[in-house]
């Protein structure tokens, strides 16, 4: 495993995040495996992305720290759900891997991938946008304070840059 | 699609609802979909373990199952109309993955968005969202349509083994407004300090 997956999945558990809500990207993978395998964590696959901005919300009501694992096209289907997030003042952690920028292949990945961080911060939330991966943790860290001690809805953002170049090769 | 037969349906959803949370157990945590559940629900009582959304159209069932998980030892119960059901198709799919004991969802399905002008929904046609709840892995899914088996089901809407499904056809009826407190910071606060104490706002 990277060793900054490990950074982030132990900031998830530093700050008991229980609830771990995703659609599968491949740069997540890593990460959602492990939240898999630990035992204080429910693993909650979602059809798509803006369940996850719900679930979350209702995790909060119930007592639950979560988080949202996702690609950065989804944060599109998260747009109006957004309005739960803010108009309730949920705690909202985000972990975004992108695409449509350095080094993608995929033209239909590049309309989200260059407005990702736009559209968030259209929808006032934080972001950190990180393209180093030794800069990870304490990035998530950051977030992740901000949002369980805000509350405060923020994402991570991690770039390709990190993530390296998607082909279907691999 | 039939544009008229909801107009004649015999279950009223105020009466549904007044009934479902007239008997309502002390801990039982209640999500009610945007628009009419919203007002039905609250007509039944404005009560701080309600959750009644003002908008997330299609998140209903998504807040229910987060509060599930998170409350296991609670009943939630997710009151919703067929509109906002139809918007979020998916969460039960997620739901029957995650499959919690302590979650029953009820739609009341008067096929009409009922807030925008009362158009038709797609269940005037033959969508059919018991069927739709049974093919995502639903095993307890029922379409409700008179109160004989309205008032058969309630034990099992109350406590049986989730997660569970009905859908009770009700009547197309623009009834009056009765409004929970807007301000969702407020809800959601009010919400936690009835289940934590004043302990969830500090």
């Amino acid at each position: 495993m990277t060793l900054w997956t490990n950074d982030i999945f132990q900031v998830l558990v530093n700050h008991h995040v229980r609830q771990v809500a995703y659609v599968p990207d491949a740069g997540h993978s890593h990460l959602i495996n492990r939240c898999g395998q630990y035992g204080e964590m429910v693993s909650v696959p979602l059809t798509t992305e803006e369940e996850g901005i719900a679930l979350l919300a209702g995790a909060w009501l119930g007592g639950d720290r979560g988080v949202l694992l996702m690609q950065s096209s989804g944060v599109g289907n998260c747009l109006n759900m957004f309005s739960l997030t803010r108009t309730c003042s949920m705690p909202l952690l985000m972990l975004v891997t992108m695409r449509g920028e350095c080094g993608e292949f995929n033209p239909w990945q590049v309309p989200m991938g260059q407005n990702t961080e736009k559209l968030l911060k259209a929808a006032d939330i934080v972001t950190f946008y990180v393209d180093k991966s030794n800069r990870l943790g304490e990035s998530t860290e950051a977030a992740a304070r901000m949002v369980f001690e805000g509350p405060a809805a923020a994402a991570v953002l991690i770039s390709q840059r990190i993530l390296g170049k998607k082909t279907f090769m691999e | 699609m039939d544009l008229d037969r909801s107009n004649y349906y015999s279950l009223r959803r105020r009466e549904v609802v007044k009934i479902l949370l007239d008997q309502r157990d002390s801990g039982m945590l209640i999500v009610a979909g945007l628009g009419a559940p919203t007002w039905d629900v609250t007509a039944a009582g404005d009560e701080p373990l309600n959750f009644p959304l003002w908008g997330a159209m299609g998140g209903a069932v998504s807040i229910g199952l987060g509060l599930a998980i998170a409350q296991p030892t609670r009943r939630i119960l997710v009151i919703t109309g067929d509109g906002e059901m139809l918007m979020g198709l998916g969460s039960l799919a997620t739901v029957s993955i995650q499959s919690p004991s302590n979650l029953a969802i009820l739609v009341l399905d008067n096929e009409r968005y009922g807030e925008t002008g009362m158009q038709a929904t797609h269940t005037a046609g033959n969508v059919d969202l018991a069927a739709v709840a049974r093919a995502t892995g639903f095993s307890e899914s029922h379409n409700i349509a008179d109160k004989k088996t309205f008032r058969s089901l309630l034990p099992q809407i109350q406590n049986g083994e989730g997660p569970l499904f009905f859908n009770v056809k009700v009547r197309a009826e623009n009834l009056p407004l009765v409004l929970p407190p807007k301000d969702g910071a407020f809800l959601k606060d009010r919400f936690r300090v009835a289940l934590f104490g004043s302990d969830a706002v500090r």
